[in-house]
């Protein structure tokens, strides 16, 4: 009997659009560099400048304002970067000497956290937002923190473990009162979330394409006109000169179409991912207790739902799913070779009992209601093996 | 069949995973000759092993448990409590996370961690049925030495922090502060190290 395989970790990675596919197909045989200036050449940049428009317009932004990165962690390490150039070379634009220090939040990616904490070591001046139980940034204590010397405020505009939405504007104003300019890691945001970069009026906004049915090793940074910046990757004049190295031409044309598609799709997925949450969240409350949801209840990705398990390891949860054909993730530890429990749940003032206990279902185009209805009818037996094995008591146990 | 095509682990732990043995179920009701409780829930793992003894023979007739833990610690501390069947308590005790891995057919090298859990367990259990049976001078207490002098690091935390996945000195120094003060102990710290790692590792 073959299995059911089903997929619900959409914020991990998407597969393809089949529209994204063809326009791949289709463009298999352009290779041309996109720099030459014989036909072949001419035929790859033709693509590339056709995708940089459609992802301009999708976000709001200019064409020659979005640049081709190779994955959002690439976008967001760029931006952060440019706060320690202290190069005056022609494609550096740097910031002024007296204002190198960065505002972030507890509940980024690692891809910004990282490059803080490597950015701290080389002397930055860096600190980070706390979040509410909810996993709103706390704006009022960016009021109190920004100073003259703010450089870059850097907040992420949907969260990958929890998918709490947070309200740009408020923390771009902030920003821009004070002198500092403002970038949102917007991964997890762009093709599910309307968005547009002139009204948020933020400075820098990272998005990638494996996230939204694209190819992976394809993103985009947008950098507002006329604002300082410098490249992370050096030596051509590709991007104008902003990010060196040949167009990834494939990845671009198959970004440009998985753009094209959420532009259709978003709206509807959207309201169809709603609904399946609601049935899997009143599912999982219905049928299983001591449990907790994690995240902001309205302001959430659409398929996102991160929840907590009394009395269940969150890696032992993920793997017999697995074995049940459902593919989750966890924000805990084990899993991925830390022993820490999730840095977002913490810092959301989850106990760190309750971080282990945890997993994230997200999902995404494929999903229907018949997996939504099969896995609560194998997640209520996979917790109730672990509770029976589990040294924890539950309130079910007493 | 898993949405993976390739387990990061064996089959053999993944059937004891699938089909955890001896675990503790009636533990109110469970007539103990020794008990043994470790970890800690919010390090996100915790273990206890029960065991029974054939008072006579020195040998243990049976062993249960039960954890808070990952898919490693479920798998290791089920063949654990079947491989110590029959043992006697001298055996069991010297029953390393090296002979766990090995009977599940290799273990992957950062879930080592999980493993120590069952056989920690399982010397508590044994250290507790000495105690009740008043052999206290039986229970191994193993003397640490002090390796760090500024920060009072010891090389049984330096064994600790090897399987909770420190491999190199900077690691080390990351999970134990070790050497951050004078740095004398630094030639002494890389042999206690290269020890653990090959004991545990090689």
């Amino acid at each position: 009997m073959a299995q059911k395989l089903i997929y619900m970790d959409y914020n991990a990675t998407t597969p393809l659009h089949p529209e994204v596919k063809k326009a791949l197909a289709k463009a298999m045989d352009v290779f041309g560099n996109p720099s030459s200036l014989h036909g072949f050449g001419r035929r790859a940049r033709k693509l590339v400048e056709e995708a940089r428009e459609k992802i301009a317009t999708f976000i709001g932004a200019e064409p020659d304002e979005v640049i081709f990165v190779g994955s959002g962690s690439e976008a967001n390490n760029t931006v952060l970067s440019i706060f320690e150039c202290r190069s005056a070379r022609r494609e550096c634009s740097c910031i002024v000497e007296s204002r190198r220090s960065i505002i972030t939040t507890s509940i980024e990616h690692p891809c910004i956290l990282e490059t803080s904490k490597c950015l701290e070591d080389k002397g930055a001046n860096i600190s980070y937002l706390s979040a509410d139980c909810l996993g709103k940034v706390n704006s009022e204590e960016l009021e109190t923190m920004i100073t003259d010397k703010t450089g870059i405020v850097s907040v992420m505009m949907a969260n990958n473990e929890i998918g709490t939405i947070q309200d740009i504007k408020t923390f771009v104003k902030i920003a821009h009162t004070h002198g500092a300019l403002f970038h949102t890691d917007a991964v997890q945001a762009v093709g599910k979330i309307p968005l547009d970069v002139k009204e948020l009026d933020v400075d820098f906004l990272a998005l990638s394409g494996h996230k939204i049915y694209g190819p992976k090793g394809i993103g985009a940074l947008y950098i507002k006109k006329g604002v300082p910046f410098c490249p992370l990757i050096r030596g051509g004049h590709q991007e104008e000169g902003r990010r060196a190295g040949t167009e990834n031409t494939l990845g671009i044309i198959g970004l440009g179409k998985a753009i094209e598609m959420r532009k259709k799709e978003m709206k509807e997925e959207e309201k169809r991912l709603l609904k399946l949450k609601k049935v899997l969240k009143e599912g999982i409350e219905d049928r299983i207790p001591d449990v907790r949801f994690n995240g902001h209840p309205t302001d959430c990705l659409a398929g996102t739902l991160n929840v907590s398990f009394d009395a269940a390891e969150g890696e032992a949860i993920l793997l017999y799913l697995d074995f049940r054909g459902i593919a989750v993730s966890t924000g805990s530890a084990c899993a991925s070779g830390s022993l820490d429990p999730s840095h977002v749940l913490l810092a959301t003032g989850v106990e760190a009992e309750q971080a282990h206990g945890s997993i994230r279902i997200s999902m995404g185009r494929e999903n229907t209601i018949k997996d939504v209805e099969y896995i609560l009818d194998v997640l209520p037996k996979v917790i109730r093996k672990i509770r029976d094995m589990s040294t924890v008591p539950t309130g079910r146990k007493k | 069949m898993s949405t993976q095509g390739n387990w990061l682990y064996s089959d053999k732990l993944k059937e004891h995973f699938m089909n955890p043995k001896n675990v503790l179920m009636d533990i109110d009701s469970y007539q103990d000759d020794g008990k043994g409780i470790v970890g800690n829930i919010k390090c996100g793992d915790q273990m206890v092993v029960v065991i029974k003894v054939d008072k006579k023979k020195n040998t243990i007739t049976d062993c249960k448990w039960k954890t808070y833990g990952c898919a490693s610690a479920i798998a290791s501390t089920s063949v654990l409590s079947e491989m110590v069947k029959g043992m006697t308590l001298e055996e069991a005790y010297r029953l390393s996370p090296k002979d766990i891995a090995k009977e599940l057919d290799g273990l992957p090298e950062h879930k080592i961690h999980c493993s120590v859990l069952g056989d920690k367990a399982l010397r508590a259990a044994i250290s507790d049925y000495y105690i009740r049976n008043g052999m206290q001078d039986k229970v191994e207490k193993k003397k640490a030495h002090l390796v760090c002098q500024c920060m009072n690091i010891t090389d049984r935390e330096i064994e600790n922090a090897v399987l909770d996945g420190a491999r190199t000195y900077y690691e080390l120094q990351e999970r134990t502060k070790i050497g951050t003060v004078c740095g004398q102990c630094k030639d002494e710290t890389l042999r206690v190290l290269a020890k653990y790692l090959k004991k545990h590792f090689s």
